[in-house]
C-alpha cells in the first residue's frame, strides 16, 4: 500500500515483484516448480502489454463471452428487502455461466503463447473446469481437470460438459476428496511435466504470479460495474458484495473500487452449518495466517498447522485457504469479511429465483444472502452492487432434492 | 563440527558413499518409529531423513502421500516428531537426523520454538520442501545459531544462477532431485545425473546427495558412484505400507532393513 499525491490509499500496484501483498502471497513452491513460475511470470508480464494480446482478449470478451455483462437493478428483490437498491452484476450470463471464463481465456491464451501443449487445472464446483475446458477447445490445446470424487458426484452436469468439451477429468480420491485435494493432485501432475504443461489455477490463489494474474483477468468485472453504476445512478455505489472462495470473483469486482474510500466492500465467506461448528469454510473469519499450496494466506488449520477439513454447501467455496490479497485487505481493514450459512444461502437461492426469475449458483447465493441482509439495514436511497458470479443450473437438482421440491 | 559433516568426512576417508533412507515419522505407527530409525542404522544407513507428517505434501507422489496420511491418522505431528528424535538420541549420538517437511507446521509452531526444540532433541538438519532460499532468511539465521543445517533441493530445471544462490545458502549437503516428477517416479538417467552433479560441484564444496527414483542395489550403486550419497524413500515406504496393510506394523523394520541392506552391499562392493 502506498500513498499517492492526493494522500489517498493506492491499492492497485500490488503485489511486489516477489509476489507479496504485505506479508501474504509469495512463491513457496518446491524447487522443481520454481523455474516454471518465473517463466509464467515473465511471459505474462510480456504479453499483457502487447496490443495483440489485449485486442484478442477484448474481442473474445465481446463476441465470445458476451461482455459487458449487464448490471441489473433487482427491483423486486430490493422491495422484498425493504432498504437499499440492489444491483446484480450478471456474470451468470457469461458464456459457460460464471466469471471463471474471464481468467480461463487469459490463462489458455498464455499457455498457447508459451508454447505449452497441455493445460491442467483443479476444480471445485466444476465451473473453473468447464471454463478451462471451453477455453482450451477454443485455443486448441489439451485440457486435464482434477476434481474431487465428492464434487464429481455433486456436480454431475459440469463433469459431463467437461467431457463433451474434450477435457480429461481426473477423479481425486485422496484426503478430503474435494477442492483442497484436487489442488494437491494437480500440483503433483504439474511437477511431472512443467515443460509442456501450464497449471491454470482457478482462483486468486497459489504461488505468484497466479493471484496477480487471475485478478488482472477478472478486473474487468469491476471496471464495467463502475462505469455502469455511474451511468445508471450517476454515482458510485455505497457497498459492494461478493462471495469469497479463493476470491477471484470478489477481487474482480473489488479492484476497480479499492481506492474509492466511500465504497464499503464486503466479502462473504461460507459459514456452512454455523461458525460455532467445525463445518464451515470461513477462512478469513476464523483462520490464522499460514502457508498452503505455495503461498501465505489465512488458513483454517489446527494448532499443529494441519489444514482442517472444511465444509460448504457450495463446492466452489469449500477451501481452507484464501487469496493473499484478501488476507492483506482484511488486515488493513479495507474489506470487511462476513459470512452466510448454508441455510441462508439456500434461502437466498430460492428468493432470487422467485422474486427475479434468476437462479443463482450456490456460491453466488452467499453474496445474495449477505446483500439482502445489508440492504435491509440501509436506507432506500443507498445502492448496493452484488456480484452474481454464476448461474445455478449446476445446482438445481441438488437444491430440489435438498428442499424436497 | 556438525554430525552431518563428520559423517561425510568419515565416509570420504573410507572411500564410501552415504546411504540416506527416508520415511515418514509415525508410519506405520508411532510405537515403531524409533525402532525403525535404529533398524535403518543397523542395516547401513548413514543419515536418516525423517518426514514430518503433513496432509498436503505437494511434492510427493502417492506412496509418500499415503504415508503422511497414515502418520496423521496415528496422531503423529511435529511436536511428537521432535520428541521422537530426542528418544532416538538417548541411544544413538552419532547418526545425523534430518527433518524433512513442509512449511506450515513449522510456521505455526514458530521458528524460534521449533529451532530450540529441534536443537535440544538432537536434530542435525532441516529440509523444508516449500521454503525456497529467497523466503528462508529468518529461519536460516535461527538455525545457523543452533548449528542446524538447512538443506535445499536442486532440480533438473534449476538455472545456473539459482544453483549459485542455493549453494550460497545451503549447508550440510545438497539434495539433487534426479528426476522430473514427484517422489516415487520411475526411470533414472545415470549419465545425465552424473553430469548435473559434476556441474553443481562447480558451485559448492558441500557433499551432493541424489534422490528420487532409487529403487534397489544397482540403482543405489549407480547413483552413489556419481555423487556423495543416495537418498531412498518411496521404495522403503512401500514396504512400510505393505506391513501396515498386512496388519503387522512391527514387521516394517525388518522389511525396510532388508531393502537397505541390499543397497548397502551394492554400494560398498562397487
Ligand atoms: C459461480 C462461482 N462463484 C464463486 C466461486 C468461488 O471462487 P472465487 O472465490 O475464486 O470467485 C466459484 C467457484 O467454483 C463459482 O463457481
Amino acid at each position: 500500500m502506498t500513498n499517492n499525491n492526493n494522500g489517498l490509499t493506492e491499492f492497485a500496484p500490488m503485489p511486489n515483484t516477489e509476489g507479496y501483498f504485505g506479508e501474504y502471497g509469495g512463491s513457496l513452491v518446491p524447487e522443481q516448480l520454481h523455474q516454471v513460475m518465473q517463466d509464467i511470470d515473465k511471459a505474462y508480464r510480456e504479453i499483457r502489454e502487447t496490443p495483440e494480446f489485449k485486442k484478442e482478449l477484448q474481442q473474445l470478451h465481446s463476441y465470445y463471452v458476451g461482455r459487458p455483462s449487464p448490471l441489473y437493478y433487482a427491483r423486486r428483490l430490493s422491495e422484498h428487502c425493504g432498504g437499499a437498491k440492489i444491483y446484480l452484476k450478471r456474470e451468470d450470463l457469461n458464456h459457460t455461466g460464471a466469471h471463471k471464463i474471464n481468467h480461463s481465456l487469459g490463462e489458455a491464451l498464455l499457455a498457447k503463447h508459451m508454447g505449452k501443449t497441455r493445460v491442467i487445472a483443479e476444480t471445485g464446483a466444476g465451473q473453473h473446469g468447464v471454463a478451462m475446458a471451453t477455453a482450451c477447445s477454443l485455443v486448441g490445446i489439451d485440457c486435464e481437470i482434477h476434481m474431487g470424487e465428492i464434487d464429481i458426484a455433486k456436480e454431475a452436469p459440469n463433469v459431463v460438459k467437461m467431457k463433451i468439451l474434450g477435457a480429461k477429468v481426473v477423479p481425486v480420491t485422496r484426503g478430503t476428496k474435494t477442492l483442497k485435494d484436487a489442488v494437491d493432485s494437480a500440483f503433483e501432475e504439474y511437477i511431472k511435466d512443467t515443460e509442456n504443461t501450464l497449471y491454470a489455477i482457478g482462483s486468486v490463489v497459489g504461488p505468484h504470479p497466479f493471484p496477480m494474474m487471475v485478478r488482472d483477468f477478472q478486473q474487468v468485472i469491476g471496471e464495467e460495474a463502475r462505469d455502469q453504476i455511474q451511468e445508471l445512478e450517476g454515482r458510485l455505489p455505497d457497498a459492494l458484495v461478493a462471495c469469497v472462495g479463493g476470491g477471484s470473483n470478489a477481487m474482480g469486482l473489488f479492484t476497480a473500487f479499492l481506492n474509492d474510500q466511500d465504497v464499503n466492500i464486503y466479502g462473504v465467506e461460507p459459514a456452512g452449518k454455523g461458525l460455532d461448528t467445525p463445518d464451515h469454510a470461513a477462512t478469513l473469519t476464523l483462520g490464522k495466517p499460514g502457508a498452503v499450496h505455495g503461498f501465505k494466506c489465512y488458513v483454517l488449520q489446527d494448532e499443529q498447522g494441519e489444514p482442517l477439513p472444511v465444509h460448504s454447501i457450495a463446492s466452489g467455496l469449500d477451501y481452507p485457504g484464501v487469496g493473499p490479497q484478501h488476507s492483506y485487505l482484511k488486515d488493513v481493514g479495507r474489506v470487511e469479511y462476513i459470512s452466510a450459512t448454508d441455510d441462508e444461502c439456500l434461502d437466498a437461492f430460492m428468493t432470487l429465483s422467485r422474486k427475479e426469475g434468476i437462479i443463482p449458483a450456490l456460491e453466488s447465493s452467499h453474496a445474495i444472502a449477505a446483500g439482502m441482509k445489508l440492504a435491509a439495514e440501509m436506507a432506500s436511497d443507498k445502492v448496493i452492487v452484488v456480484n452474481l458470479s454464476g448461474r445455478g443450473d449446476k445446482d438445481a437438482d441438488y437444491v430440489a432434492q435438498r428442499l424436497g421440491l | 563440527m556438525s554430525r552431518i559433516q563428520t559423517c561425510f568426512d568419515a565416509l570420504q576417508a573410507q572411500g564410501r558413499k552415504a546411504l540416506i533412507p527416508y520415511f515418514t515419522a509415525g508410519d506405520p505407527d508411532k510405537a515403531n518409529t524409533v525402532a525403525m530409525m535404529h533398524g535403518m542404522v543397523e542395516q547401513g544407513a548413514d543419515i536418516i531423513e525423517l518426514g514430518i507428517p503433513f496432509s498436503d505434501p505437494t511434492a510427493d507422489g502417492v506412496v509418500i502421500q499415503q504415508a503422511h496420511l497414515r502418520a496423521l491418522k496415528n496422531g503423529a505431528n511435529l511436536s511428537w516428531v521432535l520428541e521422537t528424535v530426542k528418544t532416538f538420541r538417548e541411544t544413538n549420538s552419532t547418526t545425523p537426523v534430518v527433518l524433512m517437511g513442509y512449511l506450515n507446521p513449522i510456521e505455526i509452531m514458530g521458528y524460534e520454538t521449533f529451532v530450540e526444540t529441534a536443537a535440544d532433541a538432537g536434530v542435525d538438519g532441516v529440509l523444508c520442501v516449500d521454503l525456497p532460499p529467497e523466503a528462508a532468511g529468518r529461519f536460516r539465521s535461527q538455525l545457523v545459531e543452533k548449528d542446524i543445517d538447512l538443506i535445499f533441493l536442486i532440480a533438473p530445471t534449476t538455472t545456473d544462477e539459482r544453483i549459485g544462490k542455493i549453494c550460497s545458502q545451503a549447508s550440510g549437503y545438497i539434495y539433487y532431485v534426479s528426476l522430473k516428477g514427484v517422489t516415487g517416479s520411475a526411470t533414472l538417467n545415470t549419465e545425465e545425473v552424473s553430469q548435473r552433479v559434476q556441474h553443481i560441484r562447480n558451485y559448492t564444496d558441500l557433499p551432493v546427495a541424489v534422490g528420487f527414483g532409487i529403487s534397489d542395489g544397482p540403482s543405489a550403486r549407480a547413483i552413489s558412484s556419481t555423487s556423495d550419497g543416495a537418498i531412498v524413500g518411496s521404495v522403503l515406504v512401500k514396504e512400510i505400507a505393505a506391513a501396515a496393510q498386512a496388519g503387522q506394523p512391527e514387521s516394517a523394520v525388518g522389511r525396510v532393513g532388508e531393502k537397505l541392506a541390499a543397497m548397502r552391499t551394492a554400494m560398498d562392493n562397487g
